[in-house]
């Protein structure tokens, strides 16, 4: 099963749809609890992501008997320093975004910890693409939480 | 600890009411949004001042038993209307975040 869902730059007030969307469905599929809750952080992580950073973006969810496979991809200013990105408290959000609670440096990092494979791969002025897998069913990362 | 019993004894508003035979699992208070998705797990109570929709996003997300929102801080019309579509319960008190994570603490919640 193959899942598309737009997300526009900027609009805080969709913000958090296309995570929603796609964590209902893997509700309905019955997949692990635990799994389903990586998933959805993961891609929420990666959602305010392209509405904080980039003008328009994409995700693509594969769900498929083996992993679900999540793609979303960009058009924005693409990430000079991916490294530097990565690290734990490293923010480029602006004041106004960081008030509302984002832009703490914690977004790639939450995205690395949730999924068994993190793939991020941008240009500066094009735009940035990150590839997550999440391998079912043998949950290869232990989480401290459980969902529904 | 059941959500009526919590919301009761702290003399919570209810803005969005929850069912009061939820169970609370837990708590947890931060104003970050990524901190809270990182550490707040299933059926948790979520205390913050934030009270933009995002938060409501970030609670539906993670199953959280409710949001309060702490200091006197109240969410708009946007926010509540989110929160009552997605099912997310939320609850305002004037009380400081860390007097309410005091008494959430009091009552056993971990």
């Amino acid at each position: 099963m193959v899942l598309h869902f737009e997300v526009r730059g900027g609009d805080f007030a969709a913000a958090g749809e296309a995570s929603s969307r796609l964590k209902a469905v893997l509700r309905q599929l019955g997949l692990e609890a635990n799994l389903i809750r990586r998933v959805a952080i993961a891609t929420y992580e990666a959602e305010m992501n392209v509405v904080i950073h980039a003008y328009h973006g994409r995700i693509e969810a594969r769900i498929a008997p083996a992993a679900v496979e999540v793609a979303v991809t960009d058009e924005g200013p693409g990430i000079p320093d991916i490294e530097l990105a990565m690290q734990e408290g490293y923010s480029t959000a602006p004041e106004a975004i960081r008030e509302m609670g984002f832009g703490a440096g914690m977004g790639l990092p939450n995205m690395k910890r949730c999924a068994d494979e993190l793939r991020v791969e941008s240009q500066v002025g094009v735009g940035t693409s990150v590839y997550m897998r999440f391998s079912l069913p043998g949950t290869a990362k232990e989480d401290r939480g459980e969902d529904r | 600890m059941r959500l009526g019993e919590l919301v009761a004894t702290l003399g919570l508003e209810a803005l969005v009411p929850g069912e009061p035979d939820r169970e609370v699992t837990g708590g947890y208070a931060a104003d970050l949004l990524s901190d809270v998705m990182a550490h707040a797990r299933q059926g948790n109570v979520w205390v913050t001042i934030q009270t933009h929709r995002n938060v409501v996003a970030v609670a539906s997300l993670l199953s959280l038993a409710a949001v309060i929102m702490a200091g006197g801080y109240r969410p708009d019309a946007e926010t509540m209307a989110k929160a009552a579509e997605e099912g997310v319960p939320v609850y305002a008190t004037a009380e400081s975040t860390f007097l309410v994570a005091g008494r959430l603490y009091e009552l056993g919640l971990r």
